[in-house]
């Protein structure tokens, strides 16, 4: 093999530069990843105020900490290479020759493979035990929180507007995304026009909100405060401006706003379609039959438009 | 070709370049519907703006798109776009003109009026003869019971929604826009502007865009059409 061929290089005199690479890089990585971890982890995205968005932070600062050792392994064997074998004034011989090393081949490989696997276990664990951490797992969620007490909550996506739905409350519908602390949340995220997007940025919560499809996350509110909501997919003009705000309030002011919030909202309920996991727009009941055969609708050029009606030029 | 033909022909290219850019920094980048600025009519503390909604416009590349028009307030001209300059702090009396026919919105949640002082609207009819009918406040227009929203108006950035009410739909629309005659509704109601300056978008929630997916294109993305900014100056 070739690293029974390797020639002794380094002179009795030459310091061990190994050794000295490995203490300077032990004692940049522990530095390293003491800060991220107590210094950095706090301000991470998307913060803790929920349990998806609590594990987010947790995963990106894991990621970090692994990715640090590495980046200053580099960087620390770039630098001393530079300061300790770089060409002075009359060195005109040639470097020392390389050849294969089994035990650094073999360390290389190895520690990759343990790298890339423990991030695959981490993540697939990651993924598992936040309950989908916070994303859009289909309409046949694999991943639950514990316990059946879900609050339910609608997202409809139209162009360039959410509107939210409580199923448990009447099924009335608002602009306002109020959620209590400490109960898990079901989203059920659809869209009425176009695609669309639910990312609830600071709960961790991110969901494609297709036409026709039901897409569930899940997430727990841990904080009470304000939490941004925005529109992920680009859905036309207007899609940078599909923003709004919601809120994170205690249980006890959560049923007082939906008890309230249901009452005023009671005569609007009423015209809404039964609550379902997706909708058609292009059905009415009200009106008896598919919209887009009623006579007498005549505004916008005569009639209503169905997706397929006509393609746009 | 001689040295003069082949030098003239270089400037007439150079010239029919520079032409064109500064055919598409005007057309493009400088165009666009003209704003119209209701601050110097404002008066403690109020203005009054005016809107209509039409089935058609009077431009030459779209006339068969649907379009909301502004009313100078200095000669009560129609003007064909949605910009329109409000101060802040101020309490807005908007009255829209509705000439359009109905259409469903996709959400009946849009028939719910929002974000109006008293959370209702004022509406009354007026016939193809100019005959009014009578004026009432209602929180609540259908827009999926029988002929009754042509569009909405809202402003998200402020939480305002409002249906605005269609005319009688066995009656001819105005043909001509900006429509002067022909049945339509009359639609009042006011809000507050925020303490701050600013742009906030407005926009049309019925799918009225003809020929396009869903509706939602062409006037419903076209700035002097179905959708446009208010500006809010501090």
């Amino acid at each position: 093999m070739a690293a029974s061929e390797a020639p002794a290089t380094t002179s009795p005199a030459e310091p061990r530069h190994a050794r000295r690479i490995f203490l300077i890089w032990i004692v940049l990585a522990l530095v390293a990843d003491l800060l991220i971890w107590f210094l950095w982890k706090p301000h991470m995205p998307p913060g803790d105020m929920s349990t998806s968005a609590e594990h987010q932070q947790t995963d990106i600062a894991i990621l970090a900490l692994t990715a640090a050792p590495v980046m200053l392994f580099v960087w620390t064997y770039f630098g001393y290479a530079l300061t300790n074998w770089r060409y002075r004034d009359g060195d005109e011989d040639d470097g020392p020759p390389i050849f294969g090393h089994t035990g650094i081949q073999a360390t290389w490989i190895i520690g990759t493979a343990v790298v890339v696997l423990a991030a695959f276990v981490f993540g697939t664990v990651e993924l598992i035990i936040p309950a989908g951490a916070g994303a859009g797992e289909g309409p046949l969620p694999v991943w639950k929180p514990d316990g059946s007490n879900y609050l339910q909550v609608q997202v409809i996506g139209q162009q360039w507007q959410f509107t939210y739905r409580y199923p448990q409350f009447g099924g009335m519908e608002t602009t306002q995304l109020v959620l209590p602390q400490g109960r898990p949340v079901e989203f059920h995220v659809t869209s009425l026009d176009v695609i669309h997007s639910f990312w609830a940025y600071q709960l961790g919560v991110k969901a494609d909100g297709n036409p026709g499809v039901d897409d569930v996350a899940y997430t727990t509110p841990e904080h009470t405060g304000g939490f941004t909501v925005r529109c992920n997919e680009l859905c036309g003009l207007w899609h940078g401006a599909m923003f709004n705000y919601g809120t994170v309030v205690s249980a006890t002011d959560f049923e007082t706003w939906a008890s309230t919030t249901e009452t005023q909202l009671a005569a609007v309920t009423k015209i809404l379609p039964p609550y379902a996991l997706t909708y058609d727009p292009t059905v009415i009941p009200q009106l008896g039959q598919d919209v887009v055969k009623v006579a007498g609708i005549t505004g916008a050029n005569g009639y209503y438009y169905n997706p397929g009606d006509p393609v746009q030029p | 070709m001689s040295l003069p033909v082949r030098v003239g022909t270089l400037l007439v290219a150079f010239a029919a370049v520079v032409a064109g850019a500064v055919f598409i920094v005007i057309h493009y980048l400088l165009g666009g519907p003209a704003l119209v600025d209701y601050t110097p009519t404002a008066s403690g503390g109020q203005v009054n703006v005016v809107l209509q909604e039409d089935p058609q416009n009077d431009s030459t590349n779209t006339p068969d798109w649907v379009s909301y028009y502004v009313q100078n307030p200095a000669n009560k001209q129609w003007v064909h776009t949605t910009l329109f300059k409000v101060p802040a702090g101020t309490t807005v009396h908007m009255t829209i003109l509705g000439y359009d026919g109905c259409t469903p919105a996709r959400n009946n949640y849009w028939s719910h009026v929002q974000g109006t002082i008293g959370g209702t609207v004022n509406v009354r009819w007026v016939d193809g003869k100019g005959q009014e009918g009578p004026a009432h406040n209602v929180s609540l227009i259908n827009t999926w019971s029988r002929c009754n929203v042509g569009h909405t108006f809202a402003i998200p950035g402020l939480n305002l929604f409002v249906p605005v009410q269609s005319p009688d739909s066995t009656a001819s629309l105005c043909s001509v826009s900006p429509c002067t005659s022909g049945p339509h509704s009359v639609e009042k109601f006011s809000f507050r502007t925020p303490n701050h300056g600013g742009t906030f978008r407005w926009q049309c929630y019925v799918p009225c865009g003809g020929g396009f997916i869903d509706g939602n294109g062409g006037p419903m993305q076209t700035l002097g059409y179905m959708m446009g900014n208010m500006e809010v100056s501090s």
